[in-house]
């Protein structure tokens, strides 16, 4: 398997359960050993200069990777600290707000539904500096209206030049360079 | 930095919303301590004996209870991953979940030892001896104890098998430890146990992060 991802383009990976999608964004992450093959940034292999990759790359899995005691404002403001992003609390309640979660910010996310939370995480996006998404199944409990918002997220990434890296099981309608991979064994 | 306190706070906040974890192992201690009086009796000079030991097996069982939490939410909620995916240097992040679990586990063993002191009906000195060899070697038991936790991460019955990885590790620290009051007691100078106590402390801090983040990135392999 072969494939080269510009900027401004997005692929969405497709395949059947099990096929190893996630598998492969584990490794394309540096979460997972690669046994054959490389995974290159900008010509250059990732381990040449790790810590810059990791910096221009964004992981969304299916842990979300939040704190359920903690507040949706509190959870975003630890992401950024740990991303290096300077922010104040206006960004953070308007990522909130893109994904309608107005007067949900202080509360702890224990008491928010699946998709909220899912909300929550994805809003990390819309705050992130960083050119390369990779999200594993992101629509994963999203309402229609939310997954609306989200592809608008994706659409103005792409347009700056970002690139996107998905799994899922919908179809996720895209305007721009990009194109759908199926695997299979 | 930034990130290296955000991890710190974080902890620390989400542990406030979990009290009863936290809790639970000084609570254990608390149990532990008070339990030995009642059942040996009032025999003042055998409590007097017998005072650091226990309060030294009360904090080592009570660390050992908590440590398997160390990294265990943050794995469970994809936090930990997160983590290695930043760019920060991981070790030095694992080292600010070392010094939050001490926070919450070890420091308040170290506050509660005066009290339990007076139980044991242990003179002033000896107190300030025993705060002094607790607050040098809690740390030193979150630190060995994180890397049993990281190594265990993910294993069914990883609570028994930390148990098993940490007794050879805590066996010096207690030694150590309950013998500096032992040999104030009798009448020997303490200071080669702090040295001593200090000595096991440096290393434990200087690579223990480094091993648990080796032991992390296994754990995602």
């Amino acid at each position: 398997m072969n494939f080269e991802l510009n900027a401004g383009e997005w692929l969405h990976v497709q395949g059947d359960n099990g096929i190893g999608k996630t598998s492969l964004f584990r490794a394309i992450c540096t979460l997972a050993p690669i046994d054959e093959g490389e995974v290159l940034w900008n010509g250059q292999s990732i381990h040449q200069d790790l810590p810059l990759y990791l910096r221009d790359i964004f992981f969304v899995g299916h842990k979300l990777a939040l704190k359920e005691e903690l507040s949706a404002l509190e959870n975003l403001a630890i992401e950024c600290k740990l991303m290096d992003v300077p922010f104040n609390e206006l960004d953070l309640l308007q990522a909130l707000a893109h994904f309608g979660l107005q007067g949900r910010e202080r509360v702890p996310l224990g008491i928010l539904s699946q998709g909220q939370k899912r909300r929550v995480a994805l809003a990390k996006l819309k705050l992130a500096h960083a050119p390369l998404w990779i999200l594993d199944e992101p629509l994963v409990a999203l309402d229609a209206s939310s997954i609306q918002l989200f592809t608008k997220l994706l659409e103005d990434h792409l347009e700056i030049g970002g690139q996107v890296l998905l799994t899922s099981h919908q179809r996720i309608e895209l305007t721009g360079p990009g194109r759908v991979l199926s695997l299979s064994l | 930095m930034n990130a290296f306190l955000a991890i710190l706070q974080r902890d620390l906040r989400v542990a406030m919303h979990r009290k009863v974890e936290v809790l639970s192992g000084l609570f254990f201690y608390l149990v532990v301590a008070t339990l030995f009086p009642l059942a040996i009796g009032s025999d003042l000079d055998i409590l007097r004996r017998i005072a650091p030991g226990i309060l030294w097996v009360g904090a080592l069982l009570s660390s050992m209870l908590t440590l398997g939490r160390l990294f265990e939410a943050d794995w469970q909620d994809g936090s930990l991953e997160q983590l290695v995916l930043t760019p920060h240097n991981l070790s030095f992040l694992v080292l600010a979940k070392i010094i939050s679990h001490w926070t919450l586990c070890g420091l308040p063993l170290v506050i509660l030892a005066p009290v339990l002191g007076l139980m044991f009906d242990l003179p002033g000195n000896f107190v300030f001896v025993l705060m002094g060899t607790l607050l040098l070697g809690t740390p030193i038991l979150s630190c060995l104890g994180a890397i049993a936790s990281a190594l265990t991460l993910g294993l069914r019955g990883g609570g028994v098998l930390i148990s098993l990885l940490v007794l050879p590790l805590f066996v010096p620290v207690l030694v150590f430890g309950a013998g500096a009051v032992e040999s104030l007691s009798a009448g020997l100078g303490t200071q080669a146990y702090f040295s001593i106590l200090m000595a096991m402390l440096l290393p434990a801090v200087f690579f223990s992060p480094w091993a648990c983040s080796a032991a992390l990135r296994v754990t995602f392999e």
